[in-house]
């Protein structure tokens, strides 16, 4: 049975950690859209290529936040959830 | 004509190097010292050296605040040996390197930030430095202060009471009024906003660090695995040399290290720049003065009348 449940707890991190990562989808396109744009106005003005570099960068740094809350929470679902999970049901079964 | 260096100048330069140099080896010797016998590659955090006890709760001092430290100390040996031995007439190339620092976070906060602000260039500078150093430490092999949580956390809170104190320069009245800007309903939002912005700080930079160097640990060990999976048959220490992991890691390192680390600084500082100079309301700061000084005068003024009469 203890195994059954640490696998589950396992299990779970790993899935939660998958699904957790879907949020990776926006940032990609987002920054896509950004940078595509920071072409066309790099082709349209090729003078103002470092500001619009730059500010292209900043921009996506800026975008990249969401997916990065995203990693967060996955690393932490992959690296110190279980520990801490197992810990806990270990102590409700008083071993 | 080349001017001869005093022997002040030189002892001095050999101090401020070895202050730059000194801290990084003892960083190295500290991890090769205190490391756990390890097999193969793991992703680890950082190592808790020693916790100091404290009333509330222990507080342990990790690899991640040591070597901070460290950095700290060897950007200050850095800009001691550049600024060593001025002269009006820049001839050396270390008086040039620092006056293109200078001129260049100068412009930067100029550009970004106004002209009312121009005192933030040296702390600018500061952030840039202490981020860029940290995440680039990993090149060395030492711990990256950045990748983790609590060292940029605490570069964050710092920006935030910067911001908060800004908001607060036009009266704490308006700082309040100012979270029920548009709509009163938009009341709890508005805080939560002005909470995420340290977390989304935090989370950028040490998410964008710790990411790269997980990164990096999980293809090196893949890529370990592969090269044992297909070059085992090798006689001797042929097959056991990893050959596939010769290559691929250091390009991912140049990106995620030496790239990554230096965009992540410069966008910590922009970000710091923006929202520092975005909270402060100048206008408003400067009527209010205008205000409070006519106030003043009018007080005077009739001070003044009463005493006459």
């Amino acid at each position: 049975m203890l195994e059954l449940a640490i696998g589950i707890i396992l299990g779970c991190c790993a899935l939660g950690a998958g699904v957790a990562m879907i949020a990776g989808i926006g940032p990609g396109i987002g920054e896509g859209n950004a940078v595509a744009k920071a072409c066309e106005a790099i082709g349209r003005q090729p003078e103002s290529k470092g500001n619009v570099t730059s500010t292209m960068l900043f921009g996506c740094a800026i975008a990249e936040t969401t997916g990065l809350y995203a990693l967060v929470i996955a690393i932490l679902l992959i690296f110190v959830a279980p520990n801490m999970l197992i810990n806990v049901l270990m102590r409700a079964l008083g071993r | 004509m080349k001017k001869q260096k005093s022997r002040r100048t030189r002892v001095l330069d050999i101090l401020y190097l070895s202050m730059m140099l000194l801290p990084l080896l003892s960083a190295l010797v500290i991890k090769v010292l205190t490391a756990p016998p390890t097999e193969g590659i793991t992703i680890t955090g950082a190592q808790i050296y020693f916790t100091v006890p404290m009333p509330l709760q222990d507080l342990p001092v990790t690899e991640s605040q040591v070597n901070s430290a460290l950095i700290l100390i060897s950007i200050v040996g850095l800009c001691l040996f550049l600024t060593n031995g001025l002269s009006v007439r820049a001839t050396s190339w270390r008086q040039h390197a620092a006056e293109w620092i200078v001129l260049k976070v100068r412009a930067l906060v100029r550009e970004n930030m106004g002209e009312y602000f121009m005192g933030y260039a040296p702390f600018i500078a500061a952030v840039l430095a202490l981020s860029a150093f940290s995440s680039l430490s990993s090149l060395l092999g030492i711990y990256p202060p950045t990748s983790d949580l609590n060292i940029v956390a605490g570069w964050a809170i710092l920006v935030f009471v910067l911001i908060t104190y800004y908001k607060l320069k036009c009266g704490p009245l308006s700082y309040l009024k100012g979270f029920t800007q548009p709509v009163f309903i938009l009341t709890p939002m508005n805080v939560i906003s002005e909470a995420a912005t340290p977390l989304s700080m935090t989370f950028r930079h040490y998410g964008n660090v710790l990411a790269g160097s997980v990164i990096s640990t999980m293809i090196a060990a893949a890529l370990g695995k592969a090269s044992s999976l297909v070059l085992g048959w090798l006689p001797g220490a042929l097959g056991e040399f990893p050959l596939l992991r010769i290559g691929l890691p250091a390009v991912l390192s140049l990106y995620f290290d030496v790239f990554s680390g230096c965009l992540q600084a410069f966008i910590f500082a922009m970000l710091t720049m923006a929202y520092v100079s975005g909270a402060f309301a100048m206008e408003e700061y400067f009527e209010r003065r205008a205000k409070k000084e006519e106030k003043k005068k009018q007080k005077i003024n009739q001070t003044q009348q009463t005493e006459v009469i």
